[in-house]
């Protein structure tokens, strides 16, 4: 029997060995992120606190939300949001006035509309409109160009033998 | 000159719309790479004072510094922690500005005091004194988003430009010093 064997075997060893593994969980959840822990008065709060946090855009990671990301400015904004909602009872506007006074139109997902967004806003209306007019114009033009053209004589004779005779 | 000629001339032109568009679809693209190249966000706080806090120094952590005893005089406010490591590139060059006169307030931003102590032992105190911001409030007022920035703020205590990144030879002379020698001049006056 070889030493390894011998040593599982041992109740003792097998204690020892969990305790092993249960400090190499310990370190490693450690050294994992902090898990944040936000209390609410209410089910409201908490809604408008998930909301917002989904509607703020991660000024460091830049294509996250706060409440994706795990960066410390992520956190820190997290908190912020959670301070202003649970302590000053703000509303969507006063916390969104608030980061954007910071951060400026980055942190938004969805811009406001000014000057510098007009193209973001109304870009593809114009660029619909466009393919809608193109659109058009193809079709009036591969209209045929008279549809109530008559048959002479001929036309309908030849009409009349292949329908053979029929109509 | 028939007009069906004329006709053909203006469908051979209709011909090179799509290469426009095309072409302005490329413009655009090409200042996008480059404006997400930049990775800056415009400082929101830009002419606006210093916003207001109560927080300790690193030196004296009993002693509380506000906004009020940041004025009097221009300075850079520069914002670092041990854990960055553009910070330590940043460093030296902060070291020789702090010789040659310029005012330079450090904020210990989200690190832990020992930390940030030790590296200033070990790499020289370009600072005249650093705020700790250990839960990084003060730099979510600032708008900071990631370490080193660096604020250039007037005698007045207003925030006259905003650097994100390590400040450089580069950065300092062509930048920075202009603005800082021009709001000197304006203290003096």
């Amino acid at each position: 029997m070889s030493f390894l064997t011998r040593f599982f075997m041992t109740r003792s060893a097998l204690i020892r060995t969990l305790a092993a593994i249960a400090v190499v969980f310990m370190f490693s959840s450690a050294q994992a992120a902090v898990i944040d822990n936000y209390k609410f008065e209410d089910t409201a709060q908490q809604d408008q606190f998930f909301r917002l946090n989904n509607e703020l855009r991660c000024p460091q990671c830049q294509n996250q939300s706060i409440a994706d990301s795990n960066a410390p400015i992520a956190q820190d904004l997290r908190r912020e949001v959670h301070r202003m909602i649970v302590e000053e009872e703000a509303d969507d506007d006063t916390i969104i006035q608030f980061m954007l006074d910071r951060y400026g139109d980055f942190v938004l997902y969805k811009p406001r509309i000014s000057g510098k967004t007009a193209a973001l806003w109304f870009g593809p209306v114009v660029l619909l409109l466009i393919g809608l007019f193109v659109l058009f114009g193809l079709v009036r033009k591969h209209r045929p160009e008279s549809s109530n053209e008559t048959l002479d004589e001929e036309d309908k004779a030849e009409l009349d033998k292949i329908l053979g005779g029929k109509d | 000159m028939s007009r069906v000629e004329e006709k053909g001339k203006k469908s051979r032109l209709k011909l090179f719309v799509p290469l426009a568009f095309f072409m302005t679809f490329c413009i655009l693209l090409y200042v996008g790479l480059f404006m997400e190249s930049k990775k800056e966000l415009p400082s929101a706080l830009l002419n606006d004072p210093v916003p207001e806090f109560s927080l300790p120094t690193l030196k004296k952590p009993t002693e509380t510094v506000t906004q009020a005893d940041l004025k009097g005089q221009v300075y850079l406010l520069n914002v670092w922690g041990s854990w960055c490591p553009a910070c330590k590139v940043e460093h030296p060059y902060l070291v020789k500005l702090a010789k040659k006169g310029v005012r330079i307030i450090g904020l210990s931003y989200k690190d832990e005091d020992a930390d940030a102590l030790r590296w200033l032992q070990r790499l020289d105190d370009p600072y005249e004194f650093n705020i700790v911001d250990k839960e990084g409030r003060l730099g979510v007022n600032l708008g900071v988003y990631g370490a080193p920035e660096t604020f250039l703020v007037d005698k007045n205590g207003i925030i006259r430009y905003k650097h994100v990144g390590i400040v450089d030879p580069r950065v300092w002379v062509e930048i920075l010093k202009p603005k800082y020698e021009r709001l000197q001049k304006d203290a003096i006056q």
